[in-house]
């Protein structure tokens, strides 16, 4: 099957962003914190809400829904912030919610790459089934890639 | 032996006697009577020769023990010290330079065996009083072995004593070996004690040594010619020795004879010699190549072990007990806050928080100096580069250092050579005029650069100064106009300094278009922009047919500085303390507009208006003040006011990089973190001003 992507079974860590589920490997994932004080930061896209201070590191972080193109939201008790490392980079998304750690086998991921031309598609690698769930399994090395004059 | 825990510091003294070899050549060169210096070069190579040999780097000490040659024969009046045999000098500095690259690089110090330089060597020592006319590499000439010749005399008088062959006597009625091994070591040998020092670990090994010859002292201290001779009472059969011993380095020869056991007598003692081996003897002769080319094993675990090495600082002692020092009061205060009751003694607990402080403040201070290196480091190279540049351009510099211990953070210094080499290079190769020239002018015939580093303040200035012909300010402008970077009209009015000031545009400095502007501008927007990621500030005075200066103006340390916390908006930004020049308060209707630009009159200088809240973007708050907050700050020779909202308070901040993810924000230098927790973003005052 060449639309199969792993040959093991691997963890993504499910949050939510309004309605749907999304998917993130959890060896990329540093830590999950709850939401703090970020400071704006100008000059950058709209979708940088700006840095916070994780024990003395300066972190960017990075709104999803803005990225996304979706409504903005409140707040909540439940709003996170998972900093992710890629290639030595830190980065924290904001998120709705994280709801759980996920265990798929290479059965339950599809890769969905081809099947639309959406250019949003691009930060997707996959999809994850389980049960009646669709969770969306992004593809953050191209989630990160932009210029500060976007 | 495991010599890769000893790489580190190879490195670093290596690094150091090359820097000090550098040093004393080019005084050799100029005084080339100097006996004292010529004693110091022998001491450097013979100590790098040492090191080398001992770390298992054979190429590298061959070629510092040829040096040595010749500077032996230097040393004994033999040889005159010339320019042609200087070069040959600095040709292996280079060599040698490039071996510790390698190794810092790879572990290893690479196949590169500059036989060409080591020829050089051999034929100065060969020609000796002809020395002035080296040829260098002559294919025919064959390299003389450095050390003298001698026959080997393997086993020759040896004998065995009473006691000793008593011993021998019981070992055999027990089902031990007597062996009698005698081992000839490489000619080519470097360090013969130590190797002697690795034969006798290996025979230790596996067996009592009771006799040797020459004796051990004597070895030890390389009273010995390329062979000796042990007796070792053994378990191991003598192929076991003779498999040992040849798979050791630079061991040309090992002989392994069996004692028997025979009645002592009262009689002379025996020499063994006369007696028939029972068994022939093992002679096994390394190949010469093989040596050559066979790594030792400290050099392989090394190689093995730890391809790279992490940068390393050395740090003064004093220092390092100072930080000692501190951390020991910190954990006692800590301890004294535990047994503080707050409620109960709120005075103790206070005064023990204000010591608290103190000390954290001495720790900041002595971290910091830790980090600090002299300038030195980054000098130490000039002298041999403005050498070898005016040499190959005819000319003839004088280059004056001062202030070379000044101290600056080792970012910084990592930083600053190159922006340096850029300022001298042109310098020597645009400022100063050619000898005829000079000669023409009625100036010296030797040029002066002077290399200035000294503290101000919290800046460490670093001064480039030539007196050559300076920069022509007419033709700047001409080109600038040529190049349509300005008017006509506005070019008459700039000053001299706005027109030096296109030098440092990136335009300016594509190679072909600079050789009609006499060169200046090659590089220094590289120069600009290098010093201002550090922080820093270039600032240029010329004059005309007298010679010009660059001024380089580094922060002392890019890690923590003062700044000034404001309010914009609801945004805490900082703004360095040491860009602000003064603040003030003003009505609105002091600021004037002149061509959309607002500004205002400050002692009868106009100075620009930047409004922080428009520059940053900060979410607008319609309120009406009647009094502006205005922050003075100066760059170069340029002002400019920025309005902010409010000021906070003077703060130590620690700055922090936002990030690969965030750079290229123009107008943000940084971030730091607040009391707070929170992050506070630096304002970038030269991109703003």
């Amino acid at each position: 099957m060449e639309n199969v992507i792993s040959s093991d079974i691997k963890q993504f860590i499910v949050f939510r962003l309004g309605n749907e589920e999304y998917g993130l490997d959890t060896l990329k994932i540093t830590t999950i914190v709850r939401m703090m004080t970020i400071t704006r930061v100008p000059k950058t896209p709209s979708f940088i809400k700006g840095v916070i201070n994780l024990r003395g590191d300066i972190i960017p972080v990075m709104d999803l829904r803005k990225r996304f193109n979706l409504s903005e939201s409140e707040e909540t008790e439940d709003t996170r912030i998972i900093i992710i490392k890629i290639d030595e980079i830190l980065i924290g998304v904001m998120v709705d919610a994280v709801v759980e750690v996920l265990h798929l086998t290479e059965e339950s991921i599809e890769n969905v790459t081809n099947f639309t031309n959406d250019l949003s598609m691009d930060y997707i690698f996959g999809v994850g089934k389980v049960d009646n769930r669709i969770v969306t399994l992004l593809n953050f090395e191209k989630l990160i890639k932009f210029s500060n004059n976007e | 032996m495991d010599m890769s825990q000893y790489l580190e510091i190879f490195i670093e003294e290596t690094k150091e006697h090359l820097q000090g070899l550098n040093q004393s050549l080019l005084q050799l060169e100029t005084n080339p009577e100097d006996a004292s210096m010529l004693n110091e070069i022998f001491r450097v190579a013979h100590t790098l020769k040492g090191m080398s040999g001992t770390m298992g780097f054979s190429k590298m000490a061959k070629l510092t023990h040829d040096m040595e040659n010749v500077l032996h024969a230097l040393r004994n009046n033999e040889l005159k010290v010339c320019t042609k045999l200087v070069d040959v000098l600095f040709k292996c500095l280079d060599a040698l330079e490039n071996y510790l690259d390698s190794i810092v690089n790879t572990g290893t110090e690479g196949n590169n065996e500059y036989t060409e330089i080591i020829q050089a060597l051999n034929n100065i020592i060969n020609k000796k009083h002809e020395a002035e006319e080296v040829p260098v590499a002559k294919p025919s000439a064959k390299p003389v072995p450095a050390v003298a010749e001698k026959e080997v005399h393997p086993t020759s008088d040896f004998s065995v004593n009473q006691y000793e062959q008593n011993v021998i006597n019981k070992a055999k009625e027990v089902g031990m070996n007597a062996l009698q091994i005698t081992v000839v070591l490489n000619k080519g040998c470097l360090l013969k004690s130590a190797r002697a020092f690795i034969i006798f670990q290996t025979l230790e090994r596996y067996a009592e040594i009771i006799k040797s010859e020459p004796k051990v002292q004597d070895i030890e201290d390389e009273r010995f010619d390329y062979e000796f001779t042990v007796v070792v009472i053994s378990k191991e059969s003598l192929d076991l020795f003779a498999k040992e011993l040849n798979s050791i380095a630079e061991v040309d020869k090992v002989i392994i004879k069996p004692l028997e056991s025979r009645a002592v007598e009262n009689e002379a003692p025996v020499n063994v010699q006369q007696e028939k081996p029972v068994q022939a003897a093992v002679v096994t002769q390394h190949e010469e190549s093989k040596t050559e080319t066979e790594e030792t094993p400290s050099a392989k675990a090394a190689s093995t072990q730890k391809p790279k090495t992490g940068k390393t600082v050395r740090v003064d002692i004093d220092r390092l007990d100072v930080l000692m020092n501190l951390v020991g009061e910190l954990i006692i205060t800590k301890t004294r806050l535990e047994g503080t009751d707050i409620i109960s003694n709120p005075q103790e607990y206070n005064e023990t928080v204000e010591y608290l402080e103190r000390i954290t403040t001495s720790l900041n201070d002595a971290v910091m100096k830790v980090r600090m290196v002299p300038v030195e480091t980054v000098f130490n190279r000039f002298p041999r580069m403005i050498r070898d540049i005016s040499r190959d351009l005819g000319k003839e510099i004088i280059l004056k250092m001062s202030g070379e211990e000044t101290e600056l953070d080792r970012t910084v210094i990592d930083e600053i050579g190159d922006p340096l080499i850029h300022l001298l290079r042109n310098s020597v190769d645009h400022g100063i005029e050619s000898l005829e020239k000079r000669r023409e002018l009625g100036k010296p015939e030797a040029g002066h650069i002077n290399l200035r580093a000294y503290q101000s303040g919290n800046n460490v200035i670093i001064e480039v100064e030539d007196d050559g012909q300076g920069i022509n300010t007419e033709r700047v402008k001409k080109k600038a106009i040529e190049r349509g970077l300005i008017n006509k009209d506005v070019a008459n009015s700039l000053s001299q300094q706005d027109i030096i000031e296109f030098l440092f545009k990136p335009s300016f400095s594509t190679a072909d278009k600079i050789t009609d502007l006499s060169g200046r501008g090659v590089g220094l927007d590289v120069v600009k922009t290098k010093i201002e990621s550090l922080g820093g500030r270039v600032e240029v005075e010329t004059e005309l047919g007298k010679g010009s200066r660059f001024v380089i103006r580094l922060p002392l340390t890019l890690a923590i500085y003062q700044a000034l916390l404001v309010l914009v908006g609801k945004e805490k930004y900082a703004i360095p303390l040491s860009s602000i020049n003064q603040i003030i308060n003003i009505s609105p209707d002091e600021i004037k507009m002149v061509q959309k630009q607002e500004v205002i009159l400050l002692r009868n200088t106009v100075v620009p208006i930047v409004r922080l809240a428009n520059v940053l973007d900060v979410p607008r708050e319609d309120k009406v003040q009647k009094q502006l907050t205005i922050v003075i700050v100066r760059k170069g020779e340029k002002l400019s006011g920025f309005m902010v909202d409010s000021v906070i308070g003077q703060q130590e901040i620690v700055i922090k990089s936002l990030g690969k993810l965030l750079t290229g924000i123009k107008s943000i230098a940084g971030a730091t973190i607040l009391g707070d927790g929170n992050v506070a973003l630096i304002v970038d005052v030269n991109s703003l001003v």
